[in-house]
């Protein structure tokens, strides 16, 4: 024992008894749902303050909105469970789309001219595989050259946005192919398709985390990555498949963001990254890595996107929801911190 | 000892509880001027809670603590204890970017708002020169071992006055040529007036540095004696609570051994250690002797995949293993304990189940899927073989005691029921019970027919090993079958090994002889090439 404090652990010999009790419930599957209350209490509040808050419109739009940045904070998610960070997420969102109409628009006849270099059908596959090329780019990065992860990410961020104003000299992009436009603005079932695909998204994740080998073995490799590596995890083949997928999933969210929107405006994502690590943490993902679930960092966004609603709502002043966005962040980390029993760091 | 003077720390009846466990129940120790005090007792006895109340870490709930007669410094007065009680942690407490100097006169550098660098450095050096300490004082710390790390700690806890020295483990990361230029350092100290508080795992160096000894078991001190007096295996039964004599079995003289398990073939790794050749049998344990930088813990992390030799080959069953691969060395059936448990072994947020089954997560279901539920009923099977202490699978591993964190990381090596185990160290840092288990379980595992390879120092780790190869800077210098005197092999993994005259001549690797236990099982060559 070393010169910590602690109390001492029960030992080998000490008198313990063998008896096994019942199992308790497991704190740990309390953790996940800490967040819970919190979005009910901002329902109640949402209802106090304005009587459309409970209509199905309204819940709707924040549900869809919350698709976008939801699709995001999984892929970062997965990216923090693995013990690293991926900062350019916010604008692969972006480039992504504008790249991908980049090959397929037509030369001549819109406002943005494009190579024409594949068939329009295939805007969705070229954005997805620019997603991938950034998130392999990342893990050349970090895992190939062994440069530091945050400042890496946070160069492809500034980078890659460049490369977005760039490409689509600073305009919005509007006139997308209908394929591309598709999944972001159809109604499945009276509910927009990017919730149930984000949904569907989130249950395969936490699928994947929960029982697939490779899933399990992310939490060891956030935890301590040379454990993992002498059990005989591939660790850093696996880093890199999720830093890839996180980056397809942030194409994707793309996909769904322009399609909503029927447009890519330049900004699209700018200054998104804050609010995924909000929203990730809030909902109990260690930014150290090894901790944390997918069905947490769902209602950590959930959260986030009923506190701006609530506060549109609730008429607060444009030049006021900053402000006011930062400091609800601040505190929604304060009370999760309290509810989960957890220290976050 | 003077009568009239008084003892440099003298704590009685100090209570500490933290929540339902008392960790401290009316401790009390004294520690006479120029004494060297050894601190002795099981993991979890009350040791670094002493420890903590005695440097001003830990408040104790009630109790007395005096320092040279005048009572302790104010709690929370941090300045003030420095000044009277100085602590050397495992972990250097020093600043590693920073100069020798500046560490020496941290938060209380001489001078006004200006630093006078030539002034400081030569304050330092003669500060220094008193106590012996040949260090550069312009050096950084980082550029230094780790025992001139701990002479510069003790260096700066004397300048502030202390008279009181409490070393926490100051052993375990040094070799043993370290060590003993640590011990040297200690005594020339001692006798200017020093008083040591030793704590230690290894009972050689209490008796070996030591004049008296705090035995404390389950928060109370048991036994206070002089050292010399006390026999080994009293003290032993003092932290075990158990009678002595009944902690060594004698064992079966000759076991029959089998096929070979492992075999290597002109291993190296450049740097590390040199061409091995090596065979572990089915049914035996093979003990592989080193200091720290011998190159022993390289050829296990070689073995086990986690580093890729430059040369040679390793087998399985006969079968050849790609080298430089974990999960190949995992197919093949060779079980890796890693030497540090904390940096390699565990994952600590997650529970025992997970961490137990990491190596086996192919298992636990159909199609890359891992079943929650299988995976709870190996753990429990697991928890049940070794007599893990746990409150279930679920438990974060961190919750656990050392020996049965250790206790995990094996079940993690032989969840796969490998043909061999590799474990380095496997002891590392358990109390001496926890110990005995482990190395049964060794044991265990070659009496049921693979084989077992330990890497160690440490003379209890290969005494349960049938025949025990001793590496001096990467090369065999040494076999010795059981039966072994501990002189003997210390002085070969000190690379003496010429001093043996009992045995045949100092190996330099080539030589034919079987190194077992018996003519009957000859080995073929085993060793380094020169």
């Amino acid at each position: 024992m070393t010169g910590t404090a602690s109390p001492p652990a029960t030992d080998l010999g000490a008198a313990t008894p063998r008896a096994r009790r019942r199992p308790r419930i497991d704190p740990a599957r309390w953790r996940d749902l800490s967040l819970v209350p919190v979005i009910l209490v901002l329902g109640v509040i949402g209802f106090i303050v304005s009587p459309a808050f409970l209509t199905q419109d309204n819940l709707i739009g924040v549900v869809q909105q919350s698709t976008e940045l939801g699709l995001l904070v999984l892929g970062e998610a997965l990216v923090l469970i693995s013990g690293r960070m991926d900062l350019s997420l916010e604008s692969t969102i972006g480039l992504a789309p504008v790249v991908a109409l980049w090959l397929v628009m037509p030369a001549h006849g819109g406002r943005f001219a494009g190579l024409a270099l594949f068939p329009a059908w295939t805007a969705i596959p070229l954005c997805l595989a620019v997603g991938a090329a950034v998130g392999a780019t990342n893990g050349l990065l970090i895992l190939g050259l062994r440069v530091n992860g945050f400042i890496a990410t946070l160069g492809m961020l500034t980078m890659l946005r460049g490369l977005q104003v760039g490409l689509s000299e600073g305009q919005s992009i509007g006139n997308v192919p209908e394929s591309f436009a598709y999944l972001g603005k159809a109604d499945w079932l009276g509910v927009p398709a990017a919730v149930w695909i984000c949904l569907a998204l989130f249950a395969l994740g936490g699928a994947a985390l929960g029982y697939l080998r490779h899933g399990r073995a992310l939490y060891a490799i956030g935890g301590n990555p040379e454990a993992a590596r002498a059990a005989g995890i591939r660790v850093d083949r696996l880093t890199w498949a999720v830093l890839t997928l996180a980056g397809v999933l942030a194409a994707f969210a793309g996909i769904l963001y322009t399609g909503h929107y029927g447009a890519v405006s330049a900004s699209q994502g700018n200054g998104w990254i804050f609010q995924v690590f909000a929203a990730a943490v809030i909902g109990g993902i260690s930014l150290k890595g090894g901790h944390g679930t997918l069905f947490g960092a769902l209602t950590g966004v959930l959260t986030l996107q009923l506190v701006i609603n609530v506060m549109t709502l609730g008429g607060v002043p444009p030049l006021w929801t900053q402000f006011l966005n930062g400091a609800i962040i601040i505190v929604a980390l304060v009370i999760s911190r309290f509810t989960s029993g957890e220290k976050q760091d | 000892m003077t009568a009239h003077e008084p003892a440099a720390v003298h704590a009685e009846g100090i209570v500490k509880r933290y929540g339902p466990t008392v960790a401290l129940d009316g401790a009390r120790l004294t520690v006479r001027p120029a004494e060297a005090h050894a601190l002795v007792g099981r993991n979890g006895a009350g040791k670094s809670t002493l420890v903590s109340v005695l440097t001003g870490l830990t408040r104790p709930d009630a109790g007395r603590v005096t320092f040279a007669g005048r009572p302790a410094p104010r709690w929370g007065d941090p300045a003030a204890w420095q000044r009277t009680v100085a602590c050397v942690h495992q972990k250097s407490m020093t600043v590693p970017g920073l100069t020798v100097a500046e560490n020496l006169f941290l938060g209380r550098l001489p001078g006004g708002r200006t630093l006078r660098w030539g002034a400081l450095r030569a304050r330092a050096g003669e500060l220094l020169a008193e106590y012996g300490v040949t260090v550069d004082p312009g050096a950084r710390i980082r550029e230094l071992g780790v025992e001139q790390r701990q002479f510069v700690e003790i260096a700066r806890a004397l300048s502030q006055g202390a008279r009181l020295i409490v070393l926490d483990e100051p052993t375990a990361r040094l070799d043993a040529a370290g060590i003993d230029r640590l011990f040297g350092k200690l005594r020339a100290l001692r006798d200017q007036g020093v008083a040591f508080l030793f704590i230690s795992h290894h009972l050689t160096e209490v008796y070996e540095l030591c004049d008296t000894v705090t035995v404390l078991r389950d928060a109370r001190p048991v036994l206070t004696a002089p050292v010399p007096d006390l026999p080994r295996n009293e003290l032993v039964a003092a932290m075990t609570g158990e009678e002595p004599g009944a902690a060594r079995r004698p064992r079966p003289a000759a076991r029959t051994t089998g096929a070979p398990v492992l075999r290597t073939e002109g291993l190296a790794l450049h740097g590390r250690f040199g061409p091995l050749d090596l065979t572990v049998r089915a049914g035996e344990v093979v003990g592989l002797a080193g200091a720290t930088a011998s190159g022993t813990t390289a050829i296990g992390e070689t073995l086990a995949g986690l580093r890729a030799p430059d040369a040679g080959r390793i087998s399985v069953r006969g079968r050849p293993v790609r080298t430089g691969s974990v999960p190949h060395a995992l197919a093949a059936g060779i079980g890796y304990v890693p030497e540090d448990r904390h940096r390699e072994g565990l994952v600590p947020g997650r529970s025992v189940a997970e961490n137990a089954t990491l190596t086996v997560a192919d298992q636990l279901g159909p199609l890359g899927t891992v079943l929650p539920s299988r995976t709870r009923a190996f753990a429990r099977r697991m928890i049940s073989e070794l007599d893990i202490r746990t409150t279930g699978p679920g438990q974060p591993v961190s919750g656990l005691s050392g020996g049965n964190q250790q206790k995990v990381v094996i079940a993690r090596a032989l969840a796969r029921r490998p043909a061999v185990l590799v474990a380095v160290r496997p002891t590392n840092g358990v109390d001496v019970r926890s110990k005995e288990a482990l190395l049964g379980v060794v044991r265990q595992v070659a009496d049921g027919g693979s084989g077992a390879l330990i890497v160690s120092d440490e003379l209890d780790d290969l005494r349960v090993c049938d025949r025990v190869l001793a590496v001096f800077h990467g090369r065999v210098t040494a076999h010795f079958p059981r039966g072994w005197r501990d002189h003997d092999l210390v002085a070969a993994m000190e690379g003496l090994a010429g001093d043996r005259t009992d045995e045949w001549p100092a190996g330099d690797g080539t030589d034919e002889r079987p190194a077992g236990h018996g003519a009957d099982d000859p080995h073929g060559t085993e060793g380094t090439a020169p």
